[in-house]
């Protein structure tokens, strides 16, 4: 069982919790990831490591609630528990070495987006970031970003924030200006991810994205996170999630993680039912 | 006087067309006055065969004669002397290539029914006794177990029983390894599987779940840091395998070890299971273990009209055990073989909706003596269905191959060992699939027992 330290709504439906986990605070990096279970009878969703304490041992998540499980996990309060909380899991981000970087992070991917800013700006890295948000009450973390960032760029997609467009807006305008950047890191939404990609492509800049298909254990052991890159097949949970955006299959894994949707539209009004909230 | 009928007493069963709807445990189990009679059958011949096919030694004619003697208990403390999972064996073990192969009774006639007695004695110790086990008296050393599977947890219980301080590390939230997220509850309640793990907890046996070691912590961490003198790797070979055939990427596409985790492990089979898991028309399941047998009727259970076992070799080749063949064939599952997959056919919605395959015919013996199936030019057809399940066997995971310093492995990946389960490692034992690839239950037991025996030597020669 894992302790809920701290809980806090980061917008009217993304929360953010710290965790005590010493075990999975002691190793994780950012760009990992870990899988946990609401309850005893829960099913268990993989979520990133948005921040860790190795002193305190504990790890943070932010999450955005979408279905049955981050439905109960939100209903979850300070002082209650976890009761499956496994990790570090997944490869680290590749942020060494690299000088000049433009991390691009959509809706809650801001969160995964977030420590990969912080550490490459800790290593001395020259960091852009570009977040992007549908509309303005839904920003997250935004002076947690302008503290790491060299150039940070606020997108909503009506304008009620920032300036009115999408990332890729921003993206190209900063390109177009002459920065060089050795890598693109994109995280957010995989249709966002997709055009990023496109984009970078054009103009010939690596880019990395962090990949987020069904899981069930995250260890490699049954092939559910499968996805083609480079026309090979990969497991995300262990080589990944982080790949190579140029080589990703999008279409593929779109289609990959519409599997359970009728099942998962029963468990949000089931969940929803349960705790007298209205179904969106 | 023996009981001198040629036949094993039956066990009783589900009706197929029952049993193929629930998931209820499909053999019923001996009562108190079967398992006797059949005790009786057993000739207590002197050169005991019957023990020398058991992996583990079990002191079987001993046990017997106490059944017939109606002294369950007593027959139970003799089984656990060399077994640490008698109920989980009795059900699981392939008995007709152990202990029955050499039983004298089968020379003219059917061999007892060994394992069908153990389960009974196992069955009943969970059903009556509530005496603790005795606890060894503690030696001070200490000793940890990668993987809670088979293999490591008779690592472990042996261990404990010789006062060894033991933790077994397991990556899922369970522990069983494949008893709990592989085999099904029809044919392994886990119920069962969780009191043989209690009663090994009783035993002082610590089990730390959600432990993934190779990433959480590594085996050298384990001895170097948390004081572990001796390490057993019983982490199994749970990378499933795929075809890389075309149209593998398909939304009802599984791993059967992600078909039969979902069902098993995250209990998907149940109507209120907050773990989805599609329930199609038409299933093809492609392979001939025992993992097809377990997949096959699964998807059949979740409602299936239609399930086809797709095998590429004849059915003299099936490498599943004839019981659960028997089995899954009552049950309505169709066989098709010497057919191999070439594709899946994309249908609606992102679903498969077909299989293309090819007929095959055995031609000439290959390395390992199996003749080789090769496809039939021409023979081009296709099966329909809306799932596919992959049972094409696995290999070991890679992760602590590749954090612990020092292992040498086999170039599939499975761990190198001397025939005490020691590694390339001082200190560092390693048993089960995770050094023979995808093999049985029993033999992983076999493996756990030989290296808790090398393992209580080494620390006993160090100190």
């Amino acid at each position: 069982m894992y302790k809920i330290l701290k809980k806090k709504e980061l917008n009217p439906t993304v929360t953010l919790m710290e965790v005590d986990a010493p075990f999975v605070a002691k190793k994780a990096e950012p760009g990992e990831f870990i899988i946990l279970r609401v309850d005893e009878e829960g099913e268990r969703i993989p979520l990133t490591v948005a921040d860790f304490d190795r002193e305190k041992g504990t790890v943070t998540i932010i999450f955005q609630i979408v279905g049955g499980t981050t439905e109960r996990l939100n209903q979850l309060r300070e002082g209650e528990f976890i009761h499956d909380f496994v990790g570090p899991l997944g490869e680290p981000s590749h942020v060494e070495g690299l000088k000049k970087v433009a991390v691009v992070g959509g809706g809650v991917g801001c969160a995964i987006a977030y420590p990969v800013a912080k550490k490459l700006h800790k290593l001395g890295a020259e960091v852009h970031s570009i977040v992007g948000f549908r509309s303005k009450d839904l920003v997250i973390l935004e002076e947690e970003f302008r503290a790491v960032s060299d150039e940070m760029r606020m997108m909503t997609d009506d304008g009620s924030y920032g300036k009115k467009g999408l990332v890729t807006d921003a993206l190209r305008e900063l390109i177009e200006a002459g920065n060089k950047y050795d890598e693109v890191i994109a995280i957010g939404p995989v249709v966002m991810m997709k055009f990023v990609s496109l984009l970078t492509k054009q103009y010939g800049i690596r880019t990395v994205v962090s990949m987020n298909p069904i899981m069930i254990d995250g260890t490699g052991m049954c092939g559910c996170c499968r996805l083609t890159v480079a026309g090979k097949t990969k497991f995300a949970c262990v080589d990944g999630p982080d790949f190579d955006g140029h080589e990703v299959d999008y279409d593929e894994i779109m289609k990959r993680a519409s599997t359970y949707k009728e099942f998962e539209k029963r468990e949000r009004e089931l969940a929803c039912n349960l705790f007298k909230k209205e179904v969106k | 006087m023996p009981n001198m009928s040629l036949k094993k007493h039956e066990m009783p069963t589900q009706e197929p067309s029952v049993r193929s709807r629930n998931f209820a445990e499909v053999a019923l189990g001996y009562t108190a006055e079967t398992a006797v009679e059949e005790a009786q059958r057993c000739l207590h011949c002197k050169n005991k065969p019957c023990v020398g096919g058991c992996p583990v030694r079990i002191h079987i004619p001993d046990f017997i004669a106490k059944v017939a003697e109606g002294a369950f208990e007593e027959a139970y403390q003799i089984i656990q002397q060399t077994s640490s999972l008698p109920a989980v064996c009795g059900r699981v073990c392939p008995q007709e290539t152990q202990c029955e192969s050499k039983c004298v009774r089968g020379i003219n006639g059917e061999p007892v029914a060994i394992g069908r007695l153990e389960r009974f004695v196992a069955d009943w110790h969970n059903a009556h006794s509530c005496d603790l086990p005795a606890v060894a008296q503690p030696n001070g050393h200490k000793v940890a177990v990668v993987g809670s599977g088979p293999a490591g947890l008779t690592c472990a219980g042996d261990l404990a029983k010789r006062g060894y301080d033991v933790t077994v590390f397991e990556a899922l939230h369970l522990a069983g390894g494949v008893l709990t997220y592989g085999i099904p509850e029809f044919r392994l309640p886990k119920s069962i599987v969780q009191k043989e793990i209690d009663n090994l907890k009783a035993l002082g046996v610590k089990v730390e779940t959600n432990m993934v070691i190779g990433r959480v912590l590594s085996v050298d961490e384990l001895k170097e840091e948390y004081g572990f003198e001796a390490v057993f790797i019983g982490s199994g070979a749970g990378l499933p395998r795929f075809m890389n055939i075309p149209g593998e990427s398909l939304k009802s596409v599984y791993s059967a070890n992600e078909f039969l985790t979902r069902v098993n492990l995250m209990k998907a089979y149940r109507e209120d299971s907050r773990t989805p898991v599609l329930r199609a028309h038409k299933v093809c399941v492609v392979g001939g273990g025992n993992v097809a047998m377990d997949a096959a009727r699964c998807a059949k259970r979740l409602g299936a009209e239609e399930v086809t076992i797709v095998y590429r070799r004849s059915e003299a080749e099936l490498p599943a055990r004839a019981e659960e063949v028997e089995h899954a064939k009552e049950e309505g599952i169709v066989f098709r073989f010497l057919t191999n997959p070439t594709r899946i056919v994309e249908g609606e919605n992102g679903m498969a909706g077909g299989m293309t395959c090819v007929r095959m015919e055995l031609g000439e013996p290959d390395a390992s003596g199996r003749r080789r199936p090769v496809v039939v030019e021409g023979s081009e057809f296709e099966i329909e269905c809306d799932c596919v399940i992959m049972a094409l066997g696995t290999s070991p995971n890679p992760l602590i191959k590749n954090t612990t310093r020092g292992l040498d492995t086999q170039k599939w990946g499975g761990i190198v060992t001397d025939e005490h389960g020691l590694t390339s490692r001082e200190g560092v034992y390693a048993g089960g699939d995770a050094v023979t690839g995808a093999a049985t239950v029993i033999l992983a037991m076999g493996a756990g027992k030989t290296a808790a025996e090398a393992i209580d030597e080494y620390i006993r020669s160090k100190n």
